[in-house]
């Protein structure tokens, strides 16, 4: 079976604008002025945020690029691998907090 | 991916400024063997200038008033038999004279003569050389996986020495300059950004001083090029500075203000060209034994797909960047 995720596919990313450039140059935008540019954010801040969010939606064009662009701003492994600590660990506490929904649940439930 | 066609599509046109600049690689001896090196250089290689070429480099300087500046490099050039008696009469003619230093030559013994070479950061005092020294990062970890095991401790050590004679202190013009490459196939950072972080860790860690932090983009050719083919990534790494392609980086390629000469005395545009031995063309004299100031002015620059290296992102050259 071919794989669903080629690296090369990312290229074709702007294909996106084909049908809807409207909304296409709005994204990017977007996209250049959230990501890209200094602001009350370090270009590096910036990018290991968007690293963190790429392993949060697990998106593997993501992981490529913005690993790139770590590295790029001068962010070393260290940094990154603490970047993706923190979304893991706030990834898994937001599973453990819903637990609390749960326990509620049971407590409604349970006559003891 | 062809240079020219990308400068004549943006109707670029790079031609000589000026030769501000005799770059001289006095051979490729060198006490290390970096992964990165482009010059292939290290402890084996023998390959080296002739003393009748340095002196006729020197009369070259003494013949050319526009030569401002006289850029020793290797190898380390430090290890070559003339490399003193160069730096003196260089200096006496009035020139600046900047030498390539790599921090560790100064702690290792001579790679052939076993003699100590610790008189180096005083003699660099005495005659007032700027020192440019790679350090490809502010941690030992990054630093040594790119130059070989204990590099990071000893170029601690040597910066201090510099540091104790007045090197890379505010107010006694003695200049030391520090220099980053990225630790694998990527850009480097703002130049800017990168040096007041270094600035900032090796005060805070090390209580080292410096004057300025030029980054340089790794070159596709010769050590790393063959990193880039071996991990599968020469036409990623190739891709990403073609579309980091920067006019303004273009217009400031070092190449415009200096001529390279090889260790047997050819001439090249640039330090990158003078390892694919592309000499220069185009009419120009071929070695500094006809070297003509007026000729090689008219020359035209011999690029290729490696020059993308220096107008990627901020731009590249032996002073950084230069956008």
């Amino acid at each position: 079976m071919a794989p669903y995720y080629e690296s090369r596919d990312l290229d074709k990313f702007s294909e996106m604008g084909k049908n809807v450039p409207q909304l296409w140059d709005k994204f990017l935008a977007w996209y250049a002025e959230a990501t890209a540019s200094e602001g009350a954010l370090t270009k590096r801040e910036k990018s290991l945020v968007g690293l963190a969010v790429a392993h949060t939606v697990q998106c593997p064009y993501c992981i490529d690029a913005y690993t790139q662009q770590c590295l790029e701003t001068g962010a070393n492994l260290d940094q990154m691998t603490e970047a993706i600590h923190v979304t893991a660990a706030v990834r898994g506490g937001a599973s453990l907090v819903h637990g609390v929904q749960c326990r509620n649940i049971v407590q409604k439930l349970s006559m003891a | 991916m062809d240079f020219e066609q990308t400068l004549a599509e943006r109707h670029l046109d790079l031609r000589p400024l000026s030769i501000e600049t005799l770059q001289v690689n006095l051979g490729k001896l060198c006490n290390q063997a970096c992964k990165h090196c482009h010059v292939d250089a290290g402890p084996k290689r023998r390959e080296t200038m002739s003393v009748e070429a340095v002196d006729r480099c020197l009369e070259i300087l003494r013949q050319s008033p526009q030569i401002l500046t006289l850029d020793l490099t290797g190898g380390a050039p430090e290890l070559h038999g003339e490399f003193r008696r160069f730096v003196r009469e260089a200096r006496s003619l009035g020139k600046h004279v900047l030498v390539r230093h790599n921090f560790t030559v100064t702690l290792d013994p001579h790679p052939l003569t076993g003699k100590s070479m610790e008189y180096l950061p005083e003699f660099f005092r005495e005659q007032g050389v700027e020192v440019i020294s790679s350090l490809p990062y502010f941690r030992e970890r990054e630093t040594d996986a790119q130059r070989g095991q204990g590099v990071f401790a000893k170029s601690i050590a040597s910066m201090r020495r510099l540091n104790s004679l007045g090197y890379g202190k505010e107010g006694t013009g003695l200049l030391l300059n520090l220099v980053y490459n990225p630790v694998g196939a990527y850009l480097p950072p703002s130049q800017r950004e990168i040096e007041a972080e270094f600035k900032r860790r090796l005060s805070e860690q090390h209580g080292l001083e410096f004057n300025g932090l030029y980054v340089i983009t790794n070159m596709p050719i010769n050590r790393f090029k063959h990193f880039l083919e071996r991990a599968e990534i020469l036409d990623q790494y190739m891709t990403k500075l073609v579309r980091a392609f920067n006019p303004a980086a273009a217009e400031g390629v070092m190449c415009r203000s200096m001529i390279s000469v090889g260790y047997d005395g050819s001439l090249y545009d640039c330090d990158f060209n003078q390892m694919l031995a592309w000499r220069v063309n185009h009419g120009a004299p071929h070695t500094i034994w006809d070297f003509d100031f007026e000729k090689l002015m008219a020359r035209s620059i011999v690029f290729g797909s490696h020059c993308y290296g220096c107008t990627a992102g901020a731009g590249s050259s032996c002073g950084g960047a230069t956008a």
